[in-house]
């Protein structure tokens, strides 16, 4: 292999060939029986939310939720490569990342304090 | 006193750093002193606040004389003596100090201003007795005072301008004091807006100054002259005029002196009579290096000069407002001012000599007007006065004096001074000398007309056109002997500086050669005669003949004398016209009149203002387009440069 | 193009002494995201305020006691700890405690004035309603304020765009929140906010779009770096250096309001919470003039000749549009706006002069503007009529009469505004514009003659101002001066001593600002 690229090139052809291939078959393959859920968007098995145009609000729950989640999927994303790598780092990322980790828990403690957890 | 004298005499021969300048902050700091007392003060101040103010303002005209007597002690080259007060800017390469020049020429300045100050001061007591605001009015009086004597002390440009700025400042509240008139406030506002037009000449040649000498006190600019190009200096001359026909009320840029007597009278006389709009002539004289440098820059000082002495007499003549008439008789004359200015060498100590001897008559005119406007219920129509002389003798006598002053007949003031004009004019030869000279002559007629027309139409004429129920009286001693001072002034100063070499002493301000004093008999014969001619015809018009009470409608160039020669007209042509429908958004309430020349540079922008301001219209999605445009044209630009 | 990857992790030394005053901001700030979450809702107002101050305080200790004498270049090369850093972080913690003051307002109620006590309720909804008799206040300001603060005092050390880009959203983020809080005019305050956050993001996009491209050009974020890399010549895409360079300045330049970038300055000043708008005016413009002057004068000095033009332009257009602009205003808060706008022109005229004193008239410029405008906007703050603010011109008339001394203080700003000799306006104009002429060269002089005549035009603007509270009859209206606590006092007597002396005086703060005008490398 000359182009260390070209490994790439064919995941990625193969990873829109394979969801082309699902969609496409279950489109002709598939029964088409339609009810009122299956127009609806898909929400994770929840009701759905109101549609936008129309006058329908997102609930602001939404939103937090997603704040929370950043929060703590950027923690994941910094304390992954440190726990790999953990042992030649040493002490000081290690002071390093538990100073990092105050920080999100100071906002968690915010949200959590001020009710930002609490669902209703 | 007396040991203020002593230390003053044994360091001032010592040394020109200090000497006999280091006093010569008190000279500022008094009157700045009153003026912070009475502003700050409040109404505590009401009871003392005048008196205190008009003690501090003659204060400092002892401060002055004391220096003054000084500096006659010592030789003719140590009279200029500097005084470093702070350094102002002090960092990295632009080096610049805050220091008062003291020389013969600033101390003409600083006499006449604290005098005819002080003595205004003293009339302001009487004039002004019954004003609920008397006291902010002495504030800025004082306020004035002080920023006009940094300008005329300053050592750079830069504190000139301070000066320059102070002044304008209290001119302008002064204008607008009786601001609960919407036109008088009107009037302030094209005050100020013509003057900023001359700031901003002045600010450039600061500027330029600066890019060219890298410096801009007035002796390193001085010293630098021979080592610019005379394209440098002809720009810097030129904005230098900009800024003195702003200040000075010259052609082009003299519209607003005449609606600034909208202020009470002791304003129009110490301010825009006697001092402050002198301040351009000052400048010129002050930056007397560069115009000689740049003759053309010089040229046109003259021509600016001579077009403007011809405007204002002219324009005079069929004025019959006592104090528009005064206002423009007082741009004639600071016209003659700025041609003997503009004429170089020869006509520097002139333009001074005259400065001074027409700051004495024309305060003098101005209080007569004054005190005839006290006595007659505040009128100002000449068409409604006449044979007042008998009324209010004191002030027939001081104003007679005032005006056998401007009208230049020996022996007294104007006679020395203006005919000095004259004579210098065409002693410059050729066609030049000729042009300007019988400009001038001309010029000296007008004046002789329409001075003797006020003079007559006020206070003599075949009858009294008083209108009913008028008890003209004599004002009291307060106004009256400032008015007798001044005219004792206007009587003799002329001679008495004539007589004392006032020419020569200021010489050393200057330098170059002496110049020789000769007397032109017969140009000055011709003068008198073309006087005489201009006296004889106000005489047969307006104290022979009936003088109707309302104003006929007169000839085309009466008409147009009558409007100005329609300078309003034009400026609203050139400048406003384009803007004026696009101004609608204009906040405050007197703006709607805002006067012709006032909205019109204003209007101009505003409407360009207008027009922007759609940009602005509140969608996000428009704002991020301006900037993706912008990014664009930037790009663009650079791509193409590069 | 590979960077060299360190085989064995290396910790990068950090220099504790030389960031200690940003360690102590971010801890103030976190202590106080906690106070938030565990103190009783009374205690609260008292509480931040009291660690805010302290907070911005210790920081001013640290940064003289322990930074001053340690500049350095640490962090791996990411933060310059060097003299224009230092005089602009000074700078930027005053600005921050006067502004706190503003902040902490209150006028007699019961939490701060200016801004909403709920600001998660819907305007003029019942929750809010509720929110403003139980007296709630949205203390988060503080923290709040502080990171923001915080964002600031790295953005002017930044020495490398990726730290300079994570500055600029750690300062800009908590400013769209500040914005949006305003008590009253709520909808206003709240598209305020949308909108600074949108275009916000809009140029950020801008600079990170600009820094890839400097990064393609030179192979690293690092200023020295692609210094380097310019004066070698050693890159093989030359092409991307120009637009790469725009793209980054144009991101800063937004934030300094230049135009064409500046149309969410009106907007965004007239619809903040007015201590805010005074916080913004002048903290984030010094900040942001720190950041361009650390790009323009270490990264992209090499090829100014490319680039300045474009910038000169920019400038040009900056003065003329806002001082033509300001004239048409009627409302004092965007003619305030506007009148920043201007004055972002003027600094840059100092700006492109490349020169030492240059950089210390643009480092004076933004002290003696931004103490100015803090007390401008706090005077603006205390102009009321039926409660809430008074900022349209009309209701300013006749103020003069009916409180002379509000009316006079917020003159003398004006004047300093307009330049006018003897306050500090004018001394700072001199110093932006006296470099720019000796060293700026044609552009330079062309862009002072501008400067100027747009200076006149401002002037009228704030002369018209002073007509309007001195000259005009007073409309039988109840417009009235609130009498401010001790807190808006400050504020405003440090920002009128400020601009007395500094035009009087001007010689300490400038030698001091030209010793410190050297970047460290």
């Amino acid at each position: 292999m000359s182009n260390p690229y070209v490994p790439l090139f064919i995941l990625l052809a193969l990873g829109f060939g394979f969801a082309a291939l699902s969609v496409g078959t279950s489109l002709v393959v598939g029964p088409k029986r339609y009810n009122r859920a299956k127009a609806e968007a898909y929400e994770c098995g929840i009701q759905p939310s109101p549609r936008a145009e129309g006058g329908g609000r997102v609930p602001i729950k939404y939103f937090l939720t997603a704040m929370l989640f950043i929060i703590f999927d950027i923690e994941s994303i910094f304390l992954f490569p440190f726990a790999v790598a953990f042992d030649q780092l040493g002490l000081f990322a290690l002071v390093e990342m538990v100073l990092f980790i105050i920080t999100v828990f100071v906002a968690y403690a915010y949200v959590w304090k001020r009710g930002g957890l609490e669902w209703d | 006193m007396h040991t203020l004298i002593q230390s003053l005499a044994t360091e001032g021969a010592a040394a020109t750093e200090g000497g006999h300048a280091a006093y010569a902050w008190l000279l500022i700091a008094l009157p700045a002193l009153g003026a912070a007392i009475l502003l700050l003060g409040g109404k505590r101040t009401n009871k003392f606040g005048p008196a205190l103010a008009t003690g501090l303002s003659w204060a400092s005209f002892a401060v002055g004389a004391v220096i003054f007597v000084t500096m006659l002690g010592l030789g003719a080259e140590e009279r200029a003596a500097h005084a470093e007060l702070w350094n102002w800017i002090p960092a990295g390469q632009f080096q610049l100090s805050a220091g008062l020049l003291v020389d013969q020429l600033s101390m003409s300045f600083v006499l006449l201003i604290t005098f005819v100050g002080s003595l205004i001061h003293v009339y302001s007591l009487g004039y002004m007795e019954h004003d609920p605001d008397k006291r902010r009015f002495f504030a800025y009086l004082n306020l004035f005072v002080a920023s006009m004597l940094v300008l005329v002390l300053a050592d750079s440009y830069l504190l000139l301008f301070v000066g320059w700025e102070g002044v304008g400042l209290a001119s302008y509240l002064l204008i607008g004091f009786w601001n609960h008139n919407p036109a008088y406030a009107t009037a302030a506002n094209k005050a100020f807006f013509v003057n900023r037009v001359g700031d901003l000449g002045l600010s450039i040649a600061i500027m330029m100054m600066f890019a060219t000498f890298g410096k801009v006190d007035f002796a390193s600019v001085n010293a630098g002259v021979d080592g610019a190009s005379t394209t440098q200096l002809t720009a810097i001359g030129l904005l230098l005029l900009v800024g003195a026909c702003g200040k000075s009320a010259q052609f082009p840029l003299q519209s607003w002196l005449g609606d600034a007597m909208a202020g009470p009278t002791p304003v129009s006389a110490l301010i825009h009579a006697a001092t402050m709009v002198t301040a351009g002539v000052y400048l010129v004289v002050r930056s007397h290096a560069i115009f000689e440098g740049a003759p053309n820059a010089q040229l046109a000082v003259a021509i600016v000069g001579a077009i403007t002495l011809l405007y204002g007499a002219i324009v005079g003549c069929a004025k019959d407002d006592i104090k528009k008439a005064l206002a423009a008789s007082t741009m004639s004359q600071i016209g003659y001012m700025m041609l003997a200015a503009g004429l170089g060498p020869i006509g520097y100590a002139f333009a001074i000599f005259h400065l001074l001897t027409h700051g004495f008559f024309k305060a003098g005119m101005f209080l007569g007007a004054g005190s005839v406007m006290h006595g007659m219920n505040d009128q100002v129509d000449m068409r409604r006065f006449g044979r007042l002389s008998g009324a209010m003798k004191v002030t027939w006598v001081t104003f007679g004096l005032g005006w056998l002053a401007i009208l230049g007949i020996p022996p007294f003031a104007g006679f020395w001074s203006k005919d000095k004009i004259i004579e210098s004019a065409f002693a410059v030869g050729g066609t030049r000398g000729w042009i300007l000279g019988l400009a001038t002559l001309i010029g000296a007629g007008i004046t002789a007309f329409y001075m003797s027309r006020l003079f007559f139409m006020t206070f003599h004429g075949k009858e009294k056109r008083w209108t009913d129920g008028q008890h003209p009286h004599e004002s009291p001693a307060t106004m009256t002997v400032p008015m007798i001072v001044l005219s004792i002034g206007s009587g003799l100063l002329g001679m008495i500086l004539a007589f004392a070499g006032f020419a020569q002493w200021l010489h050393p301000v200057f330098g170059g050669e002496e110049h020789e004093e000769h007397t032109n008999w017969p140009l000055m014969a011709i003068t008198l005669l073309v006087v005489a001619a201009g006296l004889l015809l106000a005489y047969w018009r307006y104290w022979r003949e009936e003088v109707p009470k309302r104003a006929p409608e007169g000839n085309l160039l009466t008409q147009a004398a009558r409007a100005d020669l329609y300078q309003d007209a034009i400026n609203e042509g050139l400048f406003m016209r384009p803007g004026i429908h696009l101004t609608r958004a204009l906040v405050f309430t007197d703006t709607k009149g805002v006067d012709a020349t006032a909205g019109g540079l204003a209007a101009t922008i505003g409407g360009f203002s207008s027009r922007l301001r759609r940009l602005q219209n509140g969608y996000v999605r428009s704002y991020a387009l301006t900037m993706l445009t912008g990014v664009v044209a930037v790009l663009g630009v650079l791509w193409v440069m590069n | 193009m590979s960077a060299a990857v360190p085989a064995v992790f290396e910790a990068v030394k950090v220099d504790y002494a030389a960031i200690a005053p940003m360690l102590v901001v971010v801890g103030g700030a976190l202590i106080g995201v906690l106070v938030e979450a565990v103190a009783p809702r009374s205690t609260r107002y008292g509480a931040q305020l009291v660690l805010t101050l302290a907070t911005i305080a210790a920081a001013l200790v640290a940064l003289f006691v322990w930074a001053v004498p340690h500049k350095a270049v640490t962090l791996g090369q990411s933060l310059a700890i060097d003299g224009p850093a230092l005089f602009l972080q000074a700078t930027l913690l005053v600005f921050g405690l006067l502004g706190v003051l503003a902040m902490s307002e209150r006028f007699g109620g019961k939490s701060a004035d200016a801004f909403t006590p709920m600001g998660a309720s819907s305007p003029g909804s019942p929750q809010e309603a509720a929110a403003t008799r139980a007296g709630f206040a949205t203390s988060e300001v503080f923290p709040l304020a502080l990171f923001s603060l915080f964002g600031m005092l790295i953005f002017v050390a930044a020495n490398d765009l990726i730290t300079m880009f994570v500055a600029l959203e750690v300062l800009s983020l908590p400013l769209y929140i500040l914005t949006g809080l305003a008590r009253r005019r709520r909808l206003l305050s709240q598209e305020a906010s949308l909108k600074y956050f949108l275009l916000g993001a809009f140029s950020s996009a801008f600079f990170l779009f600009g820094a890839a491209l400097l990064y393609g050009f030179s192979g690293s974020s690092d200023l020295k770096l692609i210094a380097r890399a310019i004066t070698t010549n050693s890159s093989q895409m030359n092409g991307l250096l120009l637009p790469g360079a725009i793209l980054v300045l144009i991101g800063l330049l937004f934030k300094v309001g230049a135009v064409p970038f500046h149309s969410w300055t009106p907007d965004a000043y007239q619809g903040a919470p007015t201590p805010i708008t005074g916080f913004m005016a002048a903290a984030t413009k010094a900040a942001a003039f720190g950041a361009i002057l650390r790009i323009a004068y270490v990264g992209l000095e090499v090829s100014r000749w490319d680039w300045r033009v474009g910038v000169g332009l920019i400038a040009a257009a900056t003065m003329i549009v806002g001082a033509v602009l300001s004239v048409t205003q009627t409302d004092v808060k965007r003619l305030l706006a506007y009148s920043s706008v201007a004055h972002a022109g003027f600094i840059l005229v100092g700006l492109l002069s490349f020169d030492g004193n240059g950089i210390a008239g643009v480092m004076f410029y933004l002290v003696a503007y931004g103490l100015a405008t803090l007390a401008a906007f706090a005077i603006v703050a205390m102009i009321r009529q039926g409660g809430s603010e008074a900022t349209h011109l009309s209701q300013w008339a006749g103020l003069g009469r009916k409180h002379p001394v509000v009316a006079g203080i917020f003159g003398l700003l004006l004047l300093a505004f307009a330049g006018i000799p003897l306050t500090s306006g004018f001394t700072s104009k001199f110093a932006v514009f006296a470099p720019a002429i000796h060293s700026g060269g044609t552009m330079g002089v062309l862009l002072v003659v501008i400067g100027v005549l747009a200076s006149a035009v401002t002037a009228y603007v704030y002369f018209r101002i002073i007509v309007l509270m001195y000259f005009t009859q007073a409309p039988e209206d109840d417009v009235v001066a609130l009498t401010p606590s001790v807190a808006t006092t400050i504020v405003v007597t440090v920002g009128v001593l400020a601009t007395l002396l500094l035009g009087i005086v001007p010689g300490l703060l400038l030698q001091l600002a030209q010793d410190a005008s050297t970047f460290l490398l």
